[in-house]
């Protein structure tokens, strides 16, 4: 009789808990839920154009899309040339670890075969890497083969944007949806999107 | 225990403890009589955070919570606003003091063994409000929307990016936004003035209760309470009021006084405690030249450019501190205090004391090859000397600790 009451007891303890805990995470529901973006922030996230036709050959300018930078570079048919020469210095040349949207497409990783577009947000910790074309000797690397450099932590990047090995960011740097209509760029969104 | 004398106070404590508590928390609570003024920093330490409380009370009422406002309406208690500036720099002076007398407090701990049986949650506790504080100061920091509040938040949520598979959408959590914005800085400011001091106000409760409730060790580490009076009182105590109120007295006029030559001439602290970006707006198209956190965090942050991986610095920084929590139960001397010790716990110490100064030197300065392996270095002497800590404090030699203090 005693130990038939305790049993009793557990399962009505048990199931009891067992309501209360499922009450507490729908409860969690709308707090946790309300830190996701809003309507707001999600709405403002539209695509930006750009006209690309007065950058110079091997000039990066820097597109405003979600208030996030976004580099566009113009490059040489030598630099571009010159990429398949630097692979053997990158962690991930062909981009393998991220979704690539036009893998294996151009050499320059985006939809066009002159133009890279690349997100300016490093893949370590978010800062903004700096734009070095020059071959020539940096502090933070003497065989320097031109790219970009990341000043926060010392990531290396080369000039479309594919990472070097043993730094700190583990993907190379992100290629946006984005389409070009001659010399009009789109930013934020594919061709027939929208 | 009761005061018969005044009617109107034991009307009072017959109803509410007040009496009761005075006496046994404050006035008549028994603390050893010989300390030094490593044991001063606790008070200080709660002196820091009432001036926080009022002071960041008082900034509330010329802040503005909102992507467009926020850098202005601190521009604004600066310059408009009677004596704002005051208000402001005490708040900020008020961040960097709280951490120094922290990290004083949590040295004497390590110094004198404070966290040895029965104190072992008083130490947990005491770590909790550590961490609690560096996430407090981290939101603060944010507030202001400068260009090292904006840029220190991105690489800060940027860690959470490093935690696989969830990573990024939890980033976009944190942020509220796809940047940081407006969003992030309502919510950070509602943690900020709200829900953490809550719990840091919490937590400093506990971490009172369980001290009064083991007493307050001693630099001999002798156990005061074998000892006892008929009353039950250890005879190597006096009652903390007059005696340690007067002490404290002495040691919150110095720290008065360091804490006004800091305010009034040294604000900035050399761009160590308010860094020179952040007198600009933040903008998210262009991160600063050199980021570098304030001087409180710099130790960790060395360690978190120490390791070439992404989720390992994250990883090694995280270890940093919650190793921090296990130190009772990794220290197995038989003596507390280092006076005690053999002579590994002094080396180790030492040692210890040199790297995490360096440490906290290398996270405020630009990254080189060279820097980067005494990063290197300096994180794996401050693992070792927790890690090895249960193998060098039960092999060494200690001297026999006194039976009375």
């Amino acid at each position: 009789m005693e130990e038939k009451i305790t049993t009793r007891r557990k399962v009505l303890i048990g199931m009891t808990s067992a309501v209360g805990a499922v009450g507490a995470s729908f409860a969690a529901v709308p707090f946790i839920a309300s830190w996701n973006p809003s309507a707001k922030a999600k709405a403002v996230g539209g695509p930006v154009k750009v006209d690309v036709s007065k950058m110079q050959i091997g000039q990066k300018i820097q597109v405003s899309w979600r208030k996030q930078p976004v580099f566009v570079i113009r490059h040489s048919k030598e630099a571009l040339e010159n990429l398949s020469k630097v692979e053997s210095k990158l962690d991930d040349p062909s981009s393998l670890k991220i979704d690539e949207p036009y893998r294996d497409v151009n050499p320059t990783r985006s939809s066009s075969q002159e133009y890279t577009v690349i997100a300016g947000v490093c893949t370590h910790l978010g800062c903004a890497p700096k734009y070095y074309p020059e071959m020539e000797s940096q502090p933070w690397d003497e065989s320097w083969v031109g790219g970009f450099f990341c000043p926060c932590h010392g990531s290396m990047f080369d000039i479309v944007g594919r990472v070097f090995k043993g730094v700190p960011a583990p993907t190379n740097l992100k290629v946006p949806p984005h389409y070009f209509d001659g010399n009009i760029l789109t930013i934020g969104e594919e061709r027939g999107t929208a | 225990m009761t005061q018969k004398s005044s009617g109107f106070f034991n009307w009072i404590n017959t109803r509410l403890p007040i009496v009761n508590t005075y006496e046994r928390h404050l006035s008549k609570h028994p603390v050893p009589k010989k300390v030094n003024f490593w044991y001063m920093f606790g008070a200080l330490a709660s002196v820091v955070l009432i001036i926080q409380i009022v002071s960041g009370i008082w900034l509330m009422f010329g802040y503005e919570n909102t992507e467009e406002g926020a850098f202005a309406s601190i521009e604004y208690i600066m310059r408009d606003i009677e004596y704002g500036w005051i208000i402001r720099y005490m708040h900020t002076t008020g961040a960097s003091m709280f951490f120094a007398v922290v990290y004083l407090h949590m040295f004497r701990g390590l110094l004198y063994g404070s966290y040895h049986k029965p104190r072992e949650l008083v130490w947990v506790f005491g770590m909790t409000i550590y961490l609690v504080m560096m996430a407090e100061g981290f939101l603060g920091y944010v507030l202001p929307y400068g260009q090292m509040s904006y840029w220190g938040a991105q690489v800060i949520i940027s860690l959470f990016g490093a935690i696989p598979y969830i990573g990024e959408s939890l980033e976009i959590w944190v942020r509220g936004d796809y940047y940081i914005s407006g969003a992030t800085i309502s919510r950070f400011f509602a943690l900020h003035v709200v829900a953490l001091p809550l719990i840091l106000i919490a937590l400093v409760f506990m971490h009172l209760v369980a001290l009064h409730e083991v007493g307050a060790g001693n630099p001999e580490g002798v156990d005061i309470e074998k000892h006892l009076d008929e009353d039950g009182v250890p005879l190597d105590s006096v009652p903390f009021f007059p005696y340690k109120v007067l002490n404290a007295l002495v040691a919150i006029g110095i720290f008065g006084i360091v804490f006004s030559i800091i305010m009034f001439f040294f604000p900035e602290g050399g761009g160590y405690m308010l860094e020179l970006a952040n007198f600009e707006e933040a903008n998210p198209l262009s991160t600063p030249e050199h980021i570098a956190p304030v001087w409180y965090y710099s130790p960790y942050y060395a360690m978190l450019r120490a390791v070439p991986d992404k989720l390992g610095g994250l990883v090694v920084m995280g270890a940093a501190i919650a190793i921090l929590f296990v130190v009772p139960w990794l220290d197995r001397s038989k003596a507390a205090s280092i006076r005690y010790k053999g002579i590994l716990s002094k080396i180790a110490m030492t040692i210890f004391i040199v790297s995490w100064l360096m440490l906290a030197w290398l996270g405020t300065v630009p990254v080189t090859a060279l820097r980067t392996t005494l990063s290197i270095i300096g994180t794996v002497i401050y693992f070792a000397f927790f890690l090895l800590m249960p193998i060098y404090t039960s092999i060494e030699k200690t001297k026999p600790v006194p039976d009375r203090l």
